[in-house]
C-alpha cells in the first residue's frame, strides 16, 4: 500500500497507508489525520481539503482540473503547488508522497 | 405567541400524504412558520425526488429534495444559473424595479471576482484575530443575561451577538448596530399588511437608507488607507470600487443577511435542539470536545436556509427528470439535509456523528457560504462559554417561526436559566 505523509501546519508529521485507487483525501479521512475538512466528501466543490504538494511531487501529481482551479481561487494561501486533495488519486508510483497542510481549511 | 398544535402537525402530515403529488405544493410560507413542510419533503423524498409544481404562489418550480441530485445542481454553475436579472437565488423572484445585484446572484467570473475581494476577511488568517473580540463580546452578553427569570433569547443572545458580530466586521458605528438587523430583516421578509414593512415603497425607502449610511461610511474610507473592514475592502478593492450604487447596496445586503440571519437562527436553533434532545446536550457537557462536531451537526438539523433557487439555462436531466431551459430550479437544503440515504437518523441530534462536516447548509460548489467558518466559530465561541459557566437553560415553549420558505428561523423563544 502507498504511503503518504501529511505534515501540518504546526510541523507535526502523520504517514499513513493509503489505498491504491483512492484519493489523497481518503487517506487523511480514513486515518483520522486532523486539518482536512473535506466538507464535500470528495466531490471538488468546497476547498477544504486543501495540500500544498511538496515540490519534489509535483511533477508526478500532475495539475489542477478547472473546477479545481475554480475552487482553489477562492481558498486561503493558495499557491503554485496546491491541490485539493481529493482530486489526487493515489497510484503506487506516489508511493511516499509528502503533502502540507495550510492553517487552516475555508 | 404562536403556538404551533399537535393538530396542526397532524393535520399537516395527513394532507402531505393525501394530497395528489401533482397538487402538492410545498413552497408554502405558511407550512414552514407552522414547522409543519417536514412531511411534505418526506414523501417527495420517497415518490417524487426531483418534483414539478405547476401552481404555486411564485409561479411554476422543480422541488430537488435528496442530497445528491441537490450536490449536482448545485455544482452545475453552467447550466443552471445563479444570475439576479433570470430571478435570482431565492423562489421569489428578483423585483425589476428594484434590483439588487450582488455576488450571490451572479455567475462566474463576475461572481468570481467579487467574491474574492471579501473572501479574505473571513479566512482563517483574520478569523484568529477577531476569535479575541468575539469571545470578549459573546462572555459580556451571557453575563448580563437574567437568572431566574424569563426572556427572549432570539433578541438577546442571537440578535445581540450577531448584530455585534457584524458591526464588528463592517467597524459599522456600534451605537447605530441594530439598524444592521433592521435592514437585515427588511431585505428578507415579505412586504404586506401588519408585517414588518407595510409596502414594497417602504421596503425600497429603508433601503435607500441603509445604502446612504454605507455611502457615508464608503466615503470616509475610500480617502484612507486601506484597512482590514468589509466597507473599506469594498472601497479599495479592484474589482469591486467602482460598483455602481445598487451593486454596493445589494452586495452590502448580502453581506448583512448572510452574516447575521443564518447565525442568528442556528443560534436559537442550537439551544431548541438541545431542548428537544437533552441527553445530546448531556453529552456534550461531559465531554467538550465533542464541540468540533457538534458544531456543524447543529447548523445541518437547524439548516438556516431553507433553499437556494436556481434557473436551467439549458435542458439538463435531473434525478431522471427533463428540466427545460427557463425553468425554476429549487434546492431544497432543508430536505437534502435529512435524506436518509446520506444520513443516519437525519431528523435527530447526534452530536458526535462521524461526518458531520458533510450537509449542504453551506451549499456547495463556488457560492458556497464564504462565511462559513467565521459562522462556525462565531457558534463554538458561544456554546464554549456557556459551558465553562455550566448554564442550566431551560426552553419555556415552543419558539415562534419565521414566515418564510427561505429564512429558516425564529423570531422568538422564551427561556430561563436556572438560578
Amino acid at each position: 500500500m502507498p504511503k503518504i505523509t501529511f505534515i501540518e501546519h504546526n510541523g507535526t508529521a502523520h504517514t499513513v497507508e493509503a489505498v491504491a485507487g483512492q484519493s489523497v483525501m481518503r487517506g487523511a479521512v480514513d486515518n483520522n489525520v486532523p486539518g482536512i475538512d473535506a466538507d464535500c466528501g470528495g466531490e471538488c466543490a468546497c476547498a477544504t481539503c486543501h495540500v500544498y504538494v511538496d515540490p519534489a511531487w509535483q511533477a508526478k501529481v500532475g495539475g489542477r482540473s478547472e473546477t479545481e482551479e475554480t475552487m482553489l481561487s477562492f481558498a486561503a494561501g493558495t499557491e503554485d503547488n496546491s491541490r485539493l486533495s481529493c482530486q489526487i488519486t493515489m497510484t503506487d508510483a506516489l508511493d511516499g508522497l509528502v503533502v502540507r497542510m495550510p492553517a487552516g481549511q475555508h | 405567541m404562536n403556538h404551533v398544535s399537535m393538530d396542526t402537525v397532524r393535520a399537516a402530515r395527513e394532507r402531505a400524504w393525501n394530497t395528489p403529488l401533482a397538487e402538492l405544493v410545498v413552497a408554502d410560507p405558511q407550512l414552514f412558520q407552522d414547522n409543519a413542510h417536514w412531511p411534505f419533503f418526506e414523501r417527495l423524498r420517497k415518490e417524487d425526488p426531483v418534483h414539478f409544481c405547476r401552481e404555486s404562489e411564485f409561479g411554476p418550480y422543480w422541488s430537488i429534495t435528496k442530497y445528491k441530485d441537490i450536490m449536482a445542481v448545485d455544482t452545475n454553475h453552467k447550466v443552471f444559473s445563479s444570475l439576479s436579472t433570470l430571478g435570482g437565488i431565492s423562489i421569489r423572484d428578483q423585483r425589476a424595479d428594484f434590483p439588487l445585484p450582488m455576488f450571490i446572484a451572479m455567475d462566474p467570473p463576475r461572481h468570481d471576482e467579487q467574491r474574492k475581494v471579501v473572501s479574505p476577511i473571513v479566512a482563517p488568517g483574520n478569523l484568529a484575530i477577531l476569535e479575541h473580540t468575539i469571545r470578549e463580546r459573546a462572555q459580556t452578553i451571557i453575563d448580563g443575561l437574567p437568572r431566574g427569570e424569563e426572556f427572549d433569547w432570539v433578541d438577546r443572545v442571537s440578535i445581540e451577538l450577531t448584530t455585534q458580530m457584524l458591526a464588528t466586521l463592517f467597524d459599522f458605528p456600534f451605537h447605530d448596530r441594530r439598524k444592521l438587523t433592521r435592514w437585515s430583516d427588511v431585505t428578507t421578509t415579505i412586504a404586506g399588511p401588519g408585517g414588518l414593512v407595510e409596502t414594497e415603497e417602504q421596503r425600497q425607502t429603508e433601503l435607500r437608507e441603509c445604502a446612504a449610511y454605507f455611502m457615508n461610511l464608503w466615503n470616509e474610507r475610500v480617502n484612507a488607507p486601506p484597512r482590514g473592514d468589509l466597507v473599506s475592502m469594498l472601497a479599495h478593492g479592484e474589482s469591486t470600487r467602482n460598483m455602481t450604487p445598487q451593486e454596493f447596496l445589494g452586495n452590502l445586503l448580502l453581506l448583512i443577511v448572510g452574516g447575521n440571519d443564518t447565525t442568528r437562527n442556528s443560534l436559537t436553533g442550537g439551544l431548541y435542539a438541545f431542548s428537544q434532545f437533552p441527553e445530546q446536550y448531556q453529552k456534550l457537557r461531559a465531554n467538550h470536545d465533542l464541540l468540533d462536531s457538534a458544531i456543524p451537526e447543529i447548523i445541518r438539523w437547524q439548516t438556516p436556509l431553507a433553499h437556494m433557487r436556481r434557473t436551467a439555462m439549458a435542458d439538463a436531466v435531473v434525478g431522471g427528470k427533463q428540466i427545460k431551459a427557463g425553468d425554476k430550479v429549487i434546492m431544497w437544503y432543508v430536505s437534502g439535509n435529512r435524506d436518509e440515504d446520506m444520513i443516519e437518523n437525519p431528523n435527530e441530534l447526534v452530536i458526535d456523528r462521524a461526518r458531520p462536516r458533510q450537509h449542504l447548509s453551506f451549499g456547495f460548489g463556488v457560492h458556497r457560504c464564504v462565511g462559513n467558518r467565521l459562522a462556525e466559530m462565531q457558534l463554538k465561541i458561544v456554546w464554549e462559554e456557556i459551558l465553562k459557566r455550566d448554564l442550566d437553560i431551560e426552553v419555556l415553549a415552543e419558539p415562534d417561526r419565521v414566515l418564510s420558505t427561505f429564512i429558516k428561523g425564529y423570531t422568538k423563544m422564551p427561556v430561563r436559566i436556572r438560578s
